[in-house]
């Protein structure tokens, strides 16, 4: 096995050591599966409900992706915004700054009054975690433009529309991308905190009811299932992400 | 064009401030800058670092209006961006995300006539652009991408698509100045040529005085704060020129004297500023 491929089944070998070592630890130490479950009883739990898991999970992602869906939309638009005038960046970014510093799960509770318990508060928390990267990336790129290049533009009677379509926007694409795969898996934390206060489906409420009925192996297997789907997604962007914006990793792809 | 004896760049007595502030305590970029070039003529501008020869480009290409005076080119007053004009700077800044021939055709993607006709008549562009990147060379390399090319290769992608919309008036700051000396030498020959094939206004910044003696009509000298034209000497080496001709004595000796009024000058500066 040469270094390369030690590289590429690396985070593998890792996965299965560390189970290994947790395995060993709960086998040594004889830890209760109440307080600390073994992988193997992790396991059996999540076969044993599988059903019930695959449910929840359904429901968990379809309304992550709902949530990333209108982040997507609604962070493009305010990244193109902000990002193509220098009076709304100003205007807009501090309060934006201020506003993603404010902990998402402190709406849950709000958006439970607005709208009740169920999808909506967990969509809409998906949402608001979710689509400060993609504008803050979109802006970026189209704030990153050579003073040169725009003189040779402008100099033919280039307007800032053509700019910010001809040069402004594909130079943001590698931006998006990268944003995405940041904000999918913050999505996903969205949804999961939303459901464990404002839902009866889904992973988060899941988490909650196994908890509070010491099935401390099926919770395990309810926060494997998040993580796995939130790393699913993540490389599904990065698949996107290297196909379409090959021009900016170049200097990647020798090695 | 019937007029050949108006100058096709005309500069009056021309000033700029940057802003009104600066205007106000007499701080201008550059001053009283008088300026008439022929049609066709090569004029090298060469001077210090920041003696305001970028801000000349500015203003010869409409991009600022002078605070005072009037520029009029081709016969017509300047009132905004320059559609006759094209420029190229030391940096080639071409969009890595599209390859050679397509950053070539830009221009012509903004630039009218050409931006309505660019769906119906996109072959016979791009077969433009492809032999005007043939002639600087770049035969083979046209949808090769821009971050696949050498420094230079760029920089004759960048003149390239400086020139694709049959500009009458170029404009380079500075293009040859983060190349090798070999390579920078090729390029002077490839402008060379390109210039006498179709005839078009250059107005060359640079810092290389060799640069500017080899390549232009007229040189103009400039000074640092205040940017003004100290001196301007016509270049009447025989044309064509080759690359020997930089090693005769009578090439070297225009080198020295422009080298001369440079130095000339920083030298006064220095003593006003050990006066102060």
């Amino acid at each position: 096995m040469n270094s390369k491929q030690l590289q590429t089944w690396s985070p593998w070998i890792l996965l299965v050591v560390l189970v290994l070592l947790w395995q060993g630890a709960c086998s040594a130490f004889e830890v209760s599966e109440f307080i600390f479950p073994s992988p193997t009883r992790i396991a059996s739990q999540m076969w044993e409900y599988k059903g019930l898991i695959a449910g929840h999970a359904w429901r968990t992602f379809w309304v992550t992706m709902t949530g990333f869906g209108i982040a997507i939309v609604v962070g493009v638009l305010l990244g193109f915004v902000i990002g193509s005038s220098r009076l709304a960046y100003a205007a807009v970014y501090p309060l934006m700054t201020g506003f993603n510093a404010l902990p998402k799960a402190a709406f849950v509770p709000i958006l439970v009054v607005w709208f009740g318990i169920g999808v909506g508060p967990a969509i809409l928390t998906a949402f608001l975690i979710s689509f400060f990267p993609i504008m803050v990336n979109i802006a970026t790129g189209l704030a990153t433009l050579e003073p040169e290049l725009e003189d040779v533009l402008r100099v033919l009677g280039a307007k800032r529309w053509d700019v910010l379509i001809k040069v402004g926007l594909p130079r943001s694409m590698p931006y998006f991308y990268a944003s995405l795969k940041v904000a999918i898996t913050l999505a996903f934390v969205g949804t999961t905190v939303s459901e464990m206060t404002a839902a009866n489906e889904g992973i988060g409420y899941l988490l909650i009811s196994a908890g509070s009925a010491m099935q401390m192996g099926l919770a395990f297997a309810g926060l494997l299932v998040v993580g796995a789907m939130a790393m699913v997604m993540y490389e599904i962007f990065s698949v996107l992400e290297r196909h379409t914006t090959a021009w900016a990793h170049r200097g990647s792809q020798g090695h | 064009m019937a007029d050949t004896d108006a100058a096709f760049v005309d500069f009056k007595n021309v000033w700029l401030a940057y802003n009104a502030a600066l205007e106000a305590q007499n701080h201008f970029a550059v001053e009283a800058i008088d300026l008439q070039v022929r049609r066709g003529e090569f004029i090298a501008i060469v001077g210090p670092s920041g003696c305001g020869k970028s801000t000349f480009m500015k203003l010869a290409t409409g991009l600022k209006m002078p605070s005072r005076g009037s520029i009029h080119i081709d016969g017509q007053p300047v009132t905004g961006p320059l559609k006759i004009s094209g420029m190229a700077f030391q940096a080639p800044s071409l969009l890595p995300w599209r390859t050679t021939v397509d950053n070539v055709l830009l221009p012509l993607e903004i630039v009218e006539p050409y931006r309505s006709q660019f769906k119906a008549k996109r072959p016979e562009f791009e077969a433009r652009a492809r032999k005007l990147l043939q002639k600087v060379g770049l035969a083979g390399y046209e949808d090769k991408f821009p971050w696949q090319l050498s420094g230079g290769m760029q920089q004759r992608a960048s003149i390239c698509r400086a020139l694709i919309h049959e500009p009458k008036m170029l404009l380079l700051d500075e293009p040859f100045g983060a190349l090798d000396a070999f390579t920078r030498e090729d390029l002077w020959c490839i402008l060379r040529d390109l210039w006498t094939e179709q005839q078009f206004n250059v107005i060359l910044v640079t810092h290389d005085l060799r640069e500017s003696v080899f390549l232009a009509d007229t040189v103009y000298v400039m000074s640092k704060s205040p940017g003004r034209f100290v001196v301007k000497k016509s270049i009447d080496l025989p044309r064509p020129r080759d690359l020997e001709l930089t090693y005769t004595p009578a090439f070297t000796d225009i080198v020295h004297e422009l080298r001369s009024h440079i130095g000339a000058h920083r030298n006064t500066e220095a003593a006003q500023s050990a006066a102060t």
